[in-house]
């Protein structure tokens, strides 16, 4: 399945947004959005990916 | 002392993490300064993101993750929310930008995000302008603490309008107010908790200086000094002389 990750496109196996995060080594404190819409960590096993998904993997960051 | 939603703040400085030459040397500036607050924000996962938090949670200062660079509702409210998850905190510094070299809030937007964050169960801290009208509605969406700008971010030219910012102490006595952005020099710090004022929110200032950690430094003890002064009741300024020394019991010596 075809998704773009953190603005990358990226060809996956992963069918679960969880999946997805152990598949390309993404672990430690994220936090998750697909299309643009926040999906809480606890809703991330039961989050099913679907073929041109955008996902965004945040983590902390500086700022002023 | 204005509690921000509850919590007493350790020191009045609140510091951001961002443009320190090395990660070494943002430890020093929150060291030397003993900044009480630490913004912080929430960018793409590239591998620096772990070690720079387990940096931050080991300097044992509160959290107040912002929602920097969001040009919408929907953005900063995703974003409030993504970094309430990951920081493990209800403080939210709302930053919803209108304008791209200002980086002037848009505070249309700002109210209705405010609005929206506040019914989910979220502190806002919003980045604001003085306007008089425009913190009042965010006051009256459920915000209690109000950061209007000294000065367009980065600017360093302090306070461009002071009587904007008193003007907006004397309309909001019990609300925790801080100046937030434009902050060049100690003396633009002091000034502003001189005015009243409850903390001063700055990054670039002591992040971009030869030296940050002593900046860092400087810019607490400004702001100590200031909120002194504003305790101490300050006179008034006149326009023509007093004189200090006693009149009565001088020599007749001409």
């Amino acid at each position: 399945m075809k998704i773009v990750l953190n603005g990358e496109p990226r060809e996956v196996e992963a069918e679960t947004l969880a999946a997805l995060l152990v598949e390309c080594g993404l672990s430690g404190r994220v936090a998750t959005a697909v299309n643009e819409s926040f999906v809480p960590t606890s809703l991330r096993g039961g989050h099913r990916l679907n073929d041109g998904d955008r996902v965004e993997v945040l983590a902390p960051m500086q700022g002023g | 002392m204005r509690a921000f939603y509850g919590t007493e703040l350790p020191n009045p400085l609140m510091l951001g993490t961002a443009q320190y030459p090395s990660p070494a040397i943002l430890e020093q500036a929150f060291r030397a300064s003993g900044a009480g607050v630490a913004t912080v924000s929430l960018r793409r996962e590239s591998g620096a993101g772990q070690t720079f938090w387990s940096m931050i949670r080991d300097l044992g200062v509160l959290i107040l993750p912002n929602t920097a660079g969001c040009h919408t509702v929907k953005e900063a409210v995703t974003t409030a929310h993504m970094a309430r998850e990951v920081f493990g905190t209800p403080w939210i510094k709302l930053e919803l930008i209108g304008h791209t070299d200002s980086l002037q809030p848009d505070v249309f937007g700002l109210v209705e995000a405010a609005r929206i964050l506040t019914e989910d169960g979220f502190q806002v801290f919003p980045y604001t302008t003085d306007d008089l009208i425009v913190g009042e509605r965010l006051l009256a969406v459920g915000c209690e603490v109000l950061m209007p700008w000294g000065a367009p971010i980065g600017s360093g030219r302090g306070l461009n309008n002071e009587y904007a910012l008193r003007a907006m102490r004397a309309e909001f006595p019990d609300t925790p107010l801080v100046v937030d952005a434009g902050i060049g020099l100690p003396s633009h710090a002091a000034r502003a908790m001189e005015l009243g004022y409850d903390a001063v929110l700055l990054n670039t200032a002591v992040a971009r200086a030869g030296d940050p950690a002593d900046m860092a430094r400087a810019m607490a003890l400004a702001i100590q000094a200031g909120q002194l002064a504003h305790r101490a009741d300050p006179i008034e300024a006149r326009d023509m002389a007093s004189a200090s020394t006693p009149v009565i019991g001088k020599a007749f010596l001409s």
